[in-house]
């Protein structure tokens, strides 16, 4: 592989995301590997000045007023003639709602071939092997492009984040628009009772609590250890705790002390909020919950036994 | 408004999943199916639009003959599809690209306005449904869906996208549209299964054809593996008073105990 890697910038509120740092240093890595040469593609209005910030060989920002914020038809429109002209080996996108978007948008329209939910991107006997997580975590796949080229998105925190960079910053104009979805604003949660990334201690629940009464055990344990509970999305999705307390993807990334994971399965975008917790316990009822790839100590068993046990066994 | 919901079965987590002989794919032979999570939440917001301000809904499934299709259609009309078809034939779930061009195949035929699908499958490897569709059919779409809602005079949709931290995007998305949804606004509704067992027998299940498949998922799968679960895991076993006993000792050497001691 000598050609170029395109990494897809995301920026949100003025501020470059951590995947966008995350992608670039694998990137990087690859490139010094492979001899090719990382590409970041910035798309904005008046964003040039993050460009600076971004530890590639080159940056190419795209500025238009319909690009100020995400907005899928827009940056699919932009994206498409870039790819097309440059026809980079490896399209490097983060696995987040618009990297969905983007990548998937770019594979239909460019044919070019797409390896979702990655882990691991290396260069194996010259070309790109993607290691790719399936059934919400039980199965990984290493695939190749069979042409060769194509499109990885990468989950969250798979990658050591870049560092330096002195990019050659050119302006590009956007070849395309298309303004058939037009983003209207941001909206951001009231702050919760509780700000558990602030926490040293998260007992956090997930679809095992089974009934929300259940909650109450473990609120317990967690008032026992002076801690917090949190959750994984099923159990904000079904309104039994606030948004705030979710841990994840879509929730908050967090980094306690003690993480106790109680009836979490441990998908891959739970695992994404929560894996650096500098301790990890798991009790799930299911031995083969990927939950326990993370976890430092796990126990298979229902947490409706352990939770008050361990609850009776702090207070005594 | 006519909505249509692309749905699909899945391999139920529940039962173990197995690597076949060749290393490369699951073993099916005992495999089971159900309703991919996303999909549901895609037909319940569907149904919930329709019957709020009009409209009609229509499932579309790939023909796939492992699993049960005609079941899953058959639920999709027991909790109030007006409609609902079954499209091409294939022995296993088809890559995503390729389900991606049978559906907007399907499409060419079938009236629809907003396609919902969920945002995602737990086996879509080669990227989600509906911003392939989308792109195929040239429609504009949006992933990770929370929130739809219909402009008066129907021309658009205002939906939100979620980013991390419980923020979310709101967006204004001419139609037609795709829309891959995350999540919907109640739990998706109840059907009995003495109702699906009776339309399974008496209602009617439309077929269409795939239309010319397209290229497939270009991708080549080198290997699939379970990975090594616990390896990392120090596992505690016993009855849950031991294992409560040792997580507590765990707990003490960080010098975190009872008493709510920060």
């Amino acid at each position: 592989m000598s050609g170029e890697i395109l990494v897809v910038v995301e920026h949100r509120d003025g501020a470059i995301l951590d995947t966008t740092h995350e992608l670039l240093g694998r990137a990087s890595a690859l490139a010094a590997q492979g001899g090719g040469a990382t590409v970041a593609v910035l798309l904005g209005s008046g964003v040039a000045g993050l460009a600076g910030s971004l530890s590639a060989s080159r940056v190419l920002v795209v500025e238009d007023p319909g690009l100020e914020s995400f907005s899928p038809s827009a940056y699919q429109a932009a994206l498409v003639p870039i790819i097309k002209e440059r026809a980079p080996d490896l399209v490097l996108v983060a696995n987040s709602g618009p990297g969905m978007d983007v990548a998937a948008g770019l594979s239909a329209a460019l044919g070019l071939p797409l390896a979702a939910y990655a882990v691991d991107v290396t260069l194996e006997g010259g070309s790109p092997l993607v290691t790719c997580q399936l059934y919400a975590g039980k199965i990984q796949a290493k695939v190749r492009f069979t042409g060769g080229r194509g499109i990885v998105t990468v989950v969250a925190g798979s990658f050591a984040p870049g560092t330096g960079g002195s990019p050659a910053v050119e302006q590009v104009a956007a070849g395309a628009s298309d303004a058939r979805i037009r983003f209207k604003g941001l909206l951001k949660p009231e702050a919760g009772d509780v700000d558990i990334t602030r926490e040293s201690v998260l007992v956090s629940v997930g679809r095992g609590i089974g009934e929300q009464d259940n909650l109450e055990l473990v609120e317990a344990l967690a008032a026992a250890l002076g801690g917090a509970v949190s959750s994984s999305r099923p159990i904000a999705d079904a309104g039994w705790l606030p948004r705030t307390r979710q841990v994840g993807k879509s929730g908050l990334k967090v980094k306690p002390k003690v993480y106790i994971a109680l009836g979490i399965s441990g998908a891959p975008e739970h695992l994404e909020g929560m894996r650096g917790a500098e301790l990890i316990i798991a009790v799930n009822s299911d031995a083969r919950a990927p939950i326990f790839s993370v976890a430092h100590y796990g126990a298979v068993a229902d947490l409706l036994d352990v939770v008050p046990a361990l609850t009776a066994k702090l207070g005594s | 408004m006519d909505y249509v919901v692309l749905l699909k079965q899945v391999p139920d987590l529940a039962e173990e999943l197995e690597i076949d002989a060749d290393g490369t794919g699951l073993d099916r032979e005992w495999m089971s199916f159900v309703a991919s999570e996303w999909d549901e939440y895609a037909l319940e917001e569907a149904l919930h639009l329709r019957d709020a301000s009009g409209g009609t809904v229509t499932c579309l499934a790939l023909g796939v003959e492992a699993g049960a299709v005609d079941e899953l259609l058959a639920t999709g009309l027991a909790r109030g599809a007006d409609r609902v078809v079954k499209v091409g034939s294939y022995e296993q779930n088809p890559d995503s690209h390729t389900a991606a061009a049978a559906f907007a195949s399907a499409l060419g035929s079938v009236k629809h306005d907003l396609v919902l699908t969920g945002v995602q499958a737990i086996d879509d490897l080669d990227g989600q449904v509906g911003p392939l569709v989308a792109t195929l059919l040239g429609h504009p779409h949006v992933s990770v869906v929370t929130h739809i809602a219909v402009a008066a005079g129907g021309s658009s949709v205002t939906v939100h996208q979620e980013y991390a931290g419980g923020v979310v995007g709101e967006f204004e998305v001419d139609l037609p549209a795709v829309l891959g949804v995350q999540t919907s606004r109640e739990a998706p509704r109840y059907a009995p299964v003495s109702r699906v067992r009776q339309l399974m027998k008496t209602a009617t299940i439309e077929s269409l054809e795939a239309g010319t498949p397209g290229t497939g998922s270009g991708l080549t799968i080198e290997s699939m593996s379970v990975p090594e679960s616990g390896t990392t895991a120090e596992m505690i076993t016993g009855n849950p008073g031991a294992i409560a006993e040792r997580i507590a000792a765990i707990l003490a050497e960080r010098g975190i105990t009872g008493g709510g001691a920060r």
